[in-house]
């Protein structure tokens, strides 16, 4: 039996009396990296934010439906503890700026009042940025501000910070498309490593990103869920016509 | 990442060369020692080669949908997917030329067998050497292949030319001298996918197609 | 001669541009004779005693405004604990709720304050405070402050904080950061500059008022550290010293002046230099 950390059940999200995600039923499979992808307002990043509860922020989103993390209701959790177990990374880098590398990594833990020993703290930095490939290039400088990094290292800084509370899932949200080619190279190859030790779930508008990296592919149209399956087999052999006309250019 | 997808798509291709090689050898040793039991286990083979051939294809499509590669990825990719059907025809000669041999183990040996003998040494290196100058990306090498295709040529045409004669003086061998005609044919037939494979692995190599020329153009 | 059209173009730009160049020259020269008056008409009035000694009594020369320096500073740091709390809090929730019913309001009152006279806002505490008290104190002459400093307040902060983009606060909040620490420990630190600034522009407004001080600090002859009682502060110094009919607290009066300028001028160039060192471009 296949485990399964996130399961999404007849999950519908609204804006106001707008819906923008509409009966999806996905289930999540651990340590593997599955894609969503579809054309500019399908709905991909509203169902990626649903998973942590941070499209809350908005005024007006209600949900429908449910969406199991380990087998509780996420819906009936406190929505800080969720966040808690939940890593996230945005499309543009966002380090605080007005900490060092050192501290943006353990951020979760400092803002959060969580009391560690300084080897506790030390040991998270250390690892967590090895995690994220960035140790190499920043141990010598832990306490310079995090501004100060290229675009692509400020993107691994962000993904350490998501590491260091070691989260069972890392949601990613169109990650790279702030990036230049070799950045983004560099984080799809830090990606496929990270899967050994977290379950990945990844947002792009770019499908040749969601055909290198991913396992599996769900491809979202207009707020429902057209298909989804092993990546090898959607993008050779598609099912739904409309997959087919997405991935050939169609549209989107 | 797509350097190791295409690493392994050459070692399952490798693997499945070895194998055919293996298939042809055996059956041409079957045939001259006489031993029945290696032309079976040739027979047998085929449908291992079968399967792997279709996995190879579906590796090379998943490959070229999931990485879109790009100059010398993407001519070796193509030319993998190419050269895997080849060696599966190779494969089918060398079935071929079991199912002959059966025939003939069984009855008198002709002498044009020694005949035989070399045509099929001169065709089971020209397939060494190709899927060698592939491993190796050996532009020589591939092109040496290319021209010892004429000498197999003249080879199976004076082994022809000798049965047919001989048939006209021994009627009753027209049987295994025709059996024997088509094993000529086969290793010639082995020698052109072995020239097939050269010209893959030198397009792949440098990207110059010489297909279709002569021994002087290339 | 003649002048072709391009020709006449370029000349007319070049008068254009030096008639800005003039006009700029023009209004800086008023600033220029201000700082030139008072350092040849205060300096001379400076001294240590200046400085450190209370007023003599009347008659006797020499003596210095140490009373009024205390008493100035003790009223900003009681208007700065009034204004800058309340500042920052009203800042933070405009900046975060920009669109809602309640906010609109606050908003309209934070710039009908900010544009009622400074002797109204005087008389006011004076009828809330001094009243009910019954005596002037510099605890009334702060709150008076306070209330004209809290709208330069809750403007910058507003502006500041609408500056630091969206990212961050989502940062913070997919970490599992609860809003009030993400208020607390990420936002206001990524906007200290600008408000520190903002705090410093409104010390530089209040430090030079007089009028609220008429009816709420009153002014007073003596040094005086007990804040509900009356104190002396610059402006007000400098007002009586100058309207008197003696000769050595007229330049008393411009040694004030003098000092007073020091300070609002020093307090603007750190509030800019503040934040060219630490204010962030996003």
């Amino acid at each position: 039996m296949v485990q399964k950390v996130l399961r999404i059940i007849d999950f519908s999200a609204s804006y106001g009396d707008g819906r923008v995600v509409s009966n999806v039923n996905l289930e999540i499979e651990d340590n593997k990296i599955t894609a969503v992808m579809g054309p500019s307002g399908c709905g991909k990043s509203t169902l990626l934010r649903a998973v942590n509860r941070m499209h809350e922020l908005h005024p007006n989103a209600t949900v429908e439906g449910r969406i199991m993390l380990k087998d509780k209701d996420i819906y009936r959790m406190n929505p800080i503890m969720l966040r808690r177990q939940i890593g996230m990374v945005f499309q543009r880098p966002n380090p605080f700026p007005t900490m060092s590398i050192y501290d943006n990594v353990i951020a979760g833990y400092k803002l959060n009042g969580i009391k560690l020993s300084k080897d506790e703290r030390d040991n998270i930095v250390e690892k967590s940025l090895i995690n994220a490939a960035l140790w190499s290039e920043v141990k010598d400088n832990l306490h310079k501000r995090g501004t100060f990094l290229s675009g692509g290292q400020q993107q691994r800084l962000c993904i350490a910070r998501a590491l260091a509370m070691k989260p069972d899932i890392l949601l990613l949200d169109e990650p790279t498309s702030a990036l230049d080619p070799k950045a983004t190279a560099f984080i799809e190859e830090l990606i496929v490593e990270l899967k050994k030790s977290v379950t990945i779930l990844l947002v792009t508008h770019n499908i040749a990103q969601a055909a290198r990296v991913s396992d599996y592919t769900a491809f979202l149209f207009l707020g429902e869920l057209v298909e989804f399956g092993v990546t090898e087999r959607v993008f050779t052999v598609p099912t739904d016509r409309r997959t087919e006309e997405y991935l050939t250019g169609k549209f989107g | 990442m797509i350097g190791e997808k295409i690493l392994s798509l050459k070692e399952r291709l490798i693997s499945e060369a070895n194998i055919v090689e293996m298939m042809l050898a055996r059956s041409v040793e079957g045939l001259l020692e006489g031993y029945s039991d290696k032309l079976f286990e040739v027979i047998r083979l085929e449908k291992d080669i079968n399967r792997i051939e279709i996995e190879i294809e579906e590796l090379c499509t998943n490959t070229i949908a999931l990485f879109q590669p790009e100059a010398k990825d993407l001519r070796t990719v193509l030319m993998i997917y190419k050269i895997n059907n080849d060696l599966e025809r190779i494969g089918d000669q060398a079935v071929n030329i079991s199912e002959s041999s059966q025939y003939l183990i069984e009855r008198p040996e002709l002498r044009i067998l020694k005949s035989i003998a070399r045509l099929s040494k001169e065709s089971i290196a020209m397939i060494r050497d190709s899927i060698r100058a592939f491993i190796d990306e050996d532009n020589e090498l591939a092109i040496t292949v290319c021209v010892r295709d004429a000498t197999v040529d003249e080879l199976h045409e004076a082994i022809v030319k000798e049965l047919i004669e001989q048939m006209r003086d021994e009627p009753q061998i027209i049987e295994r001298a025709l059996h024997i005609i088509r094993i000529s044919r086969n290793l010639e037939r082995v020698a052109d996918l072995a020239t097939n494979i050269a010209e893959d692995t030198i397009y792949m190599i440098s990207g110059k197609v010489i297909k279709h020329q002569t021994a002087e153009e290339s | 001669m003649c002048i072709n059209k391009i020709e006449w173009r370029i000349i007319k730009d070049r008068v254009f541009l030096l008639l800005l160049i003039i006009i700029a020259l023009v209004s800086i020269v008023p600033l220029g004779f201000i700082l030139y008056f008072l350092i040849i008409k205060g300096a001379p009035a400076i001294n240590w005693e200046f400085i450190i000694a209370g007023p003599k009594p009347y008659g006797i020369s020499g003596g210095g405004i140490a009373h009024a320096i205390v008493g100035t500073l003790i009223l900003i740091i009681l208007a700065a604990l009034l204004s800058v709390p309340a500042g920052l809090s009203i800042g933070l929730f405009l900046a975060e709720n920009r669109k809602s019913k309640l906010a609109y309001w606050v908003r309209l009152g934070v710039d009908i304050l900010q544009s009622i006279p400074s002797i109204v806002i005087g008389i006011i505490v004076w009828s809330w405070i001094v009243k009910p008290m019954r005596m002037f104190s510099a605890f009334s002459g702060g709150m008076a402050l306070g209330l004209m400093m809290l709208p330069v307040i809750v403007r910058s902060t507003e502006e500041t904080v609408r500056l630091i983009p969206y990212s961050i606060k989502e940062a913070s909040l997919s970490l599992g950061v609860p809003y009030y620490r993400t208020v607390l420990k990420v936002i206001l630190p990524a906007g200290l500059s600008g408000i520190v600034s903002g705090i410093l522009l409104s010390i530089a407004r209040i430090a030079g008022e007089t009028a609220p001080l008429i009816f709420t600090a009153f002014g007073s002859r003596f040094m005086n550290l007990d804040i509900f009682k009356p104190v002396e502060s610059m402006p007000l110094l400098i007002y009586r010293y100058a309207s008197s009919p003696y000769q050595d607290l007229h330049t008393m009066a411009w040694g004030a002046s003098f000092l007073l300028v020091v300070l609002v001028l020093t307090l603007n160039i750190t509030a800019k230099g503040v934040c060219r060192r630490w204010c962030r471009k996003y």
